[in-house]
């Protein structure tokens, strides 16, 4: 090979590896941009004189009600945060049990091919697109628990709760199942020598080991839960109603954006303060899931060091 | 003690059976949707329900325009996010150093897109995409309204932003499968780096590139806050022809038939059957996805 020729062939190398990593890094301009433009819409109320005479910060914290589109507009978000916290809470209480059972069983007593089996059912729920979710317990679940627990209203939290874990019990599944999965066989060989049964090396010993990645698992449903859009949107009635009563209907964050959002006007104060609602969600599923990171690899680099 | 050996030991069945059954109700939540949607569904099902456009406000017809525009929105979808998603898996696999700030800043970025929530994605493509990208490239060619509004471009774009998470993940997965021993051996014939990735490495990559791909569809085609301000719309009576158009999608459309409906019960055989329609799409795409990994996980237990 001619010298000239290498030399081409090393900057035609140097040529893609440069292409293939300013690609990579579109990953972190997208993630700015996201966080810019959201950022940058929601600003105007913080400084724009003539969105302010309809909302600033201080109104989203003043009363209880959401009205944005009256005569005397209302930005009180505290009815939305409220939906949003009563829907999560709902969810984590029916998904949590469910999941980590589930992983529990499939990591520590079930044989290979039942735990090969589990693992595409579970997958198989998470592909359920959620306005599909949505449309069940819309169409079919809400009806069926109003009648069997006599409710007033058949659209409320509970039920976009059930429906919001049926989102979220995957997530939790797998991240649960991966962190009681990392634990050493050697923890559970020395339990049982010890003469521990099954059940007490599983819930006393491997759970314990594993439980800054469950409580990740769960964290990491949570941040799910309060960004879901379509199931709590067509699941949860959408009343924005200051109230603790699960049995109520309800309206959450992201279902107040999804359902406004469509009708509201360029540049005015309601559509600065939909983009608001956004970066609050942005910033808080972003808290979440880093907490949810931190404890997860700090878990596994734990383990892994333990292997040695 | 023996008896209390033997109680504990029954004590211990049925708290494992009570782990066992979260599995079986995951299983039943699974049988009872599939059941309830198939059963409401399947008589609406038929050749013209497929291929007709919806009729008399959506309570007669079908639903052609919304399977036609949710294909054409996901191919555009596929043209933008396996490619720069495929790049990134192999920066980040093959090239990236892990311990560089660069290589933790892009994984950081990745998770954290991953983690978004999807309405919010809808709100970046109506500021970014629509307004700021659109917005200016009108006025730039002094057209109004033929960028900056929502149209099939944008809402592919959004969901592409949204999916591209999936396909590092499952790109990366396959790259990290291919032993280290066959990249060694390109090298060490005189290959150079891109050529080893190019002939060697990816090719091996394909089915868990694939098994990406397949999960990206099926994601892209259930994602409804992503699109509802950024290009799909309630009613269309036509097909979209250019990217700049508007479009109906299947998921969007099941939406507005079960909520925006004036005559509900009218609706509802159509939104069942659309519900199916959707349910076997993303089902089918899921196992295909299972399928491709297990045999390539086989494969891989064989070689070795």
């Amino acid at each position: 090979m001619s010298l000239k020729k290498t030399r081409f062939k090393y900057l035609g190398e140097s040529l893609i590896e440069g292409n293939i990593k300013i690609t990579a890094i579109l990953a972190i301009i997208a993630v700015f941009l996201i966080f810019f433009f959201i950022l940058r819409e929601s600003l105007p109320i913080f400084f724009n004189g003539e969105v302010q005479q309809e909302i600033t910060f201080g109104k989203f914290f003043q009363g209880i009600q959401w009205q944005p589109v009256s005569d005397h507009p209302r930005f009180s978000l505290w009815p939305i945060i409220m939906g949003s916290l009563k829907v999560t809470m709902i969810a984590l209480v029916f998904a949590v049990p469910v999941a980590i059972g589930a992983a529990l069983y499939s990591s520590e007593f079930a044989g290979r091919r039942l735990k090969e089996f589990i693992k595409p059912v579970v997958e198989l729920l998470a592909g359920i697109p959620s306005v599909v979710l949505g449309f069940f317990a819309l169409i079919i679940m809400a009806s069926f628990l109003k009648n069997i627990f006599g409710w007033t209203y058949r659209l409320n939290a509970v039920n976009a709760g059930i429906a919001l874990g049926f989102a979220i019990i995957p997530a939790i599944y797998s991240l649960a199942e991966d962190a009681l999965n990392a634990v050493p066989k050697s923890f559970r060989e020395a339990a049982l020598g010890l003469g521990a049964t099954p059940w007490q090396t599983a819930v006393k010993v491997v759970l314990p080991a594993a439980l800054p990645g469950v409580s990740a698992a769960v964290l990491f449903g949570m941040g799910r839960a309060v960004g879901e859009t379509m199931v709590v949107l067509m699941a949860a009635g959408n009343a924005p109603l200051f109230s603790l009563n699960p049995l109520e209907s309800t309206r959450t964050m992201t279902a107040t954006i999804a359902a406004e959002l469509g009708e509201v006007v360029f540049g005015s104060g309601h559509y600065h303060a939909l983009f608001f609602i956004g970066l609050t969600l942005f910033t808080v599923t972003f808290v979440i899931n880093l907490i949810s990171w931190a404890l997860f690899d700090g878990l596994m680099s734990k383990l892994y060091g333990a292997k040695k | 003690m023996n008896s209390k050996g033997h109680l504990r030991k029954i004590k211990d069945r049925i708290k494992i059976g009570l782990t066992g059954s979260a599995v079986l109700l995951i299983l039943a939540i699974l049988a009872v949707i599939l059941g309830t949607v198939i059963i409401g569904g399947y008589k609406s099902i038929s050749w013209e329900f497929l291929t007709q456009p919806p009729k008399e406000g959506m309570t007669k017809g079908g639903i052609f325009p919304a399977i036609f525009g949710m294909v054409f929105s996901l191919l555009m979808m596929l043209i933008a996010v396996v490619p720069v998603g495929v790049a990134t898996a192999v920066y980040l696999h093959e090239y990236a150093r892990p311990d560089f700030i660069l290589t933790k800043l892009i994984r950081g970025a990745v998770n954290n897109l991953a983690g978004v929530p999807s309405i919010v994605f809808g709100l970046f493509g109506l500021g970014f995409f629509i307004q700021f990208i659109g917005g200016s490239l009108d006025r730039s060619l002094g057209q109004s309204g033929l960028f900056g509004q929502p149209c099939i471009l944008w809402a592919s774009l959004t969901l592409a932003l949204m999916n591209l998470p999936m396909i590092i993940v499952a790109t990366e997965e396959a790259l990290r499968a291919v032993p280290q021993a066959e990249r060694a051996g390109a090298l060490a014939l005189g290959a150079t780096k891109w050529q080893t990735i190019q002939n060697v490495v990816l090719p091996q990559a394909i089915p868990g590139i694939l098994t990406g791909v397949v999960l990206v569809v099926s994601r892209g085609a259930g994602e409804v806050a992503p699109i509802m301000f950024t290009g799909a719309a309630y009613y269309l009576p036509y097909l979209p022809k250019l990217p700049t158009d508007q479009f109906m999608t299947l998921g969007y459309h099941i939406f507005v038939m079960t909520t925006q409906s004036p005559d509900i019960d009218a609706t509802m055989p159509i939104a069942m059957g659309a519900t199916l329609v959707l349910l076997a799409l993303t089902f089918s795409l899921n196992i295909i996805a299972i399928i491709i990994r297990s045999r390539t996980r086989s494969q891989l237990r064989k070689g070795r």
